[in-house]
């Protein structure tokens, strides 16, 4: 009798233990996301950063914290929220959060920030940024190869560099199959709100429809919905952005330009936390996979076996070095123009 | 030549499409300005509609019940507004911007509970919208040169845009021709006289909100449910603050507001044609420059053009009986 009490104090004792180890390990590290405006349901940038912190809390079983900044003041309070709240990591999520992190990143030395798709060069702060212009690139080739008309759009969010390099990238790979395609441009909006305003992308679709062209690629975050959504009811295509966006509208939806934005934020959660997480630049092209185009059974039939073989060997090609794909953020030109 | 007037005809379809919400909610604005109650809270009631249309729509699968709980929506916010401005006599900017900030708030909050896709509501298929309406002889007129071409642009909107542009010769008829219009433009300029003359003052500004909000009802389902196919946060966008100027703009008239509208919109379509095309004499124009054509136009042609906007006599005060 004596001894059975014994053995299941022992337990409970063990099984405490036990506990209160997980609970210390899980309080010091504690990883953070502040989304961007757009929020992360934008079934694009947003959300594959969700994706990727979701994949992470099930296979690690340590639960996040996240906010969504619905405000351009928030962006600087939400990072140092994070920060003093006691998060290990803390994941920034685009351009526009650079310039607060700049600020917050000096007052925790001690807290690791990873920023997605600018560079913060500070000790403590891993960038990673994409080169978008690849695989714009490959679905540019894909798009003029299916226009009938030989003119293909691009809708873009916010004029910004990163998202002329969308387009930069994009003309280049049209041009790279028809010399003489016309590509159609539209920017949204030069403020943060030019992310968020589908009715206003859509009227620029149904334009670009207006004009001819009949493949339409959305690098907007929400605003690409309304493209989308305008390519849907004309019955023309479109290509989407950043997550997988082709079970939007399958069969209007061509293909989509893929960000791996989850695969980074999975990879600086999870090297944080087996300590092999490094400050500085990383650079995520075709052939580190952090790019790519999407095709699965919601666009199979859109996209030719022929079409598909050539998508493949450019995309071998720009791996290798036999195709440079030039960025419009190194000089801010774009040679395709 | 034969392009430049496919073009042309182009612009007319996309100003259309821009112009209708802005329509119909600069009319909705016109019914409150002329009882003497600003509304600057035009922008939440579209706002919250939007939302109720977009919601209902998914969840009952129909637009028409859709469009019934935007007007609903609209029409109790439309009450808060009346019963803070005429019945409390509170401060009319205040009650209005007030309800604007509410459903920046309230409604992606209600979306993000419901449906948890971040303050959206779900994508709508094709029955749950407002389609386009081929009207009847359309294919057959199409090869008729002129007529097929002009009629083939009036045909293949959706319903709302239909309501809107009948919604000028009803609201005309309504303010100039009956005695609820007469009273309501009375009310406005002088609600003394009308109050003297046994006519309650709260009654016609209550009635006017009502009709306020089933306009504003249409004007933020069509955001949602009809050329939108759901709801997104803050998707009004400023439309709301844009009617106002275009009712401000056509004197709180219907068919001059009508016409601010088409050409708020029109400069709005223009400029999205205009983005990286190469002008003659200047080149290509910078985007930004571009962008801003829609505003720059507003103050020119606010500051050259259109004369002295008289305002409603009453408007922005509180009918306090004399006691």
């Amino acid at each position: 009798m004596v001894t059975w009490r014994h053995g299941a104090l022992a337990a409970l004792v063990a099984a405490g233990l036990a506990f209160g180890a997980a609970e210390t390990q899980a309080q010091n590290f504690v990883p953070a996301v502040v989304f961007d405006m757009g929020g992360k349901f934008d079934k694009s940038f947003n959300e594959a950063a969700h994706n990727g912190a979701q994949r992470f809390k099930k296979e690690s079983g340590v639960d996040y914290r996240e906010f969504e900044v619905t405000n351009e003041t928030q962006r600087e309070q939400a990072l140092r929220n994070m920060a003093r709240r006691g998060a290990t990591i803390v994941i920034a999520m685009g351009f526009a959060q650079a310039t607060p992190l700049q600020v917050v990143a000096k007052e925790f030395p001690n807290v690791k920030f990873t920023i997605i798709d600018a560079v913060v060069d500070l000790p403590n702060v891993q960038s990673v940024i994409f080169k978008e212009q690849e695989g714009s690139f490959l679905v540019g080739m894909l798009a003029a190869m299916t226009s009938k008309t030989g003119k293909i759009g691009f809708v873009g969010g916010m004029d910004i560099p990163l998202i002329r390099a969308f387009a930069c990238g994009y003309r280049q790979g049209a041009k790279h199959v028809n010399a003489k395609i016309e590509v159609l441009e539209n920017m949204t909006g030069t403020t943060p709100a030019a992310w968020n305003d589908p009715t206003k992308g859509g009227e620029l679709a149904r334009s670009q429809f207006d004009r001819g062209a009949d493949v339409i690629y959305a690098a907007a975050g929400a605003t690409g919905l309304g493209v989308l959504q305008a390519a849907k009811d004309l019955g023309k295509l479109s290509i989407g952005v950043d997550s997988n966006q082709n079970h939007l509208h399958p069969g209007s939806v061509l293909t989509s330009m893929i960000k791996r934005v989850d695969v980074a934020v999975y990879e600086a959660f999870k090297t944080a936390k087996d300590g092999t997480w490094k400050p500085g630049m990383k650079n995520l092209g075709l052939a580190e996979q952090g790019v790519g185009w999407a095709l699965d059974e919601h666009n199979r039939k859109l996209v030719s076996a022929d079409a598909e073989k050539k998508v493949e060997a450019a995309g071998a090609d720009i791996k290798s070095g036999k195709i440079k794909v030039v960025d419009y953020r190194a000089a801010n030109t774009c040679p395709a123009n | 030549m034969g392009e430049y007037v496919v073009l042309l005809l182009l612009m007319i379809d996309a100003t259309v499409r821009v112009a209708t919400p802005l329509l119909l909610a600069a009319l909705a604005g016109l019914f409150a300005e002329r009882s003497g109650v600003v509304d600057i809270g035009l922008e939440g009631k579209m706002l919250g509609a939007a939302f109720a249309a977009g919601a209902v729509a998914a969840v009952l699968g129909s637009p028409w019940l859709g469009l019934a709980a935007a007007v609903v929506v609209a029409i109790a916010l439309s009450m808060v507004h009346a019963v803070a401005c005429v019945s409390l006599n509170g401060n009319q900017v205040v009650s209005g911007m007030a309800l604007n900030i509410l459903m920046a708030g309230l409604a992606p909050t209600l979306a993000f509970a419901w449906f948890s896709e971040g303050g959206q509501t779900p994508l709508l298929g094709p029955g749950q919208r407002f389609a386009p309406i081929v009207l009847p002889m359309a294919d057959v007129l199409a090869p008729v040169p002129v007529i097929g071409a002009i009629y083939g642009r009036i045909s293949g909107h959706n319903v709302l845009v239909y309501m809107a542009a009948l919604a000028v010769p009803v609201v005309a008829f309504v303010l100039y021709r009956t005695r609820f219009g007469l009273r309501l433009r009375a009310v406005g300029e002088n609600p003394q006289a009308v109050d003297t003359a046994g006519i309650s003052v709260a009654a016609l500004r209550y009635r006017a909100l009502l009709c306020t909000g089933v306009l504003c009802g249409l004007s933020g389902a069509y955001l949602s449910i009809a050329h939108g196919a759901a709801f997104v946060r803050d998707m009004t966008a400023g439309k709301g603050y844009l009617a106002l100027a275009a009712l401000i703009f056509g004197k709180w008239r219907p068919l001059p507001t009508l016409l601010a509208c088409l050409l708020f919109a029109f400069t709005d379509a223009l400029q999205a044609r205009l983005q990286g095309a190469v002008l003659p004499v200047v080149g290509q124009v910078p985007v930004q420059a571009i962008q801003a054509l829609p505003y720059v136009l507003t103050v020119l042609l606010l500051a050259g053009f259109v004369g002295r906007a008289m305002a409603p006599k009453a408007i922005g005060v509180p009918y306090v009986k004399e006691r």
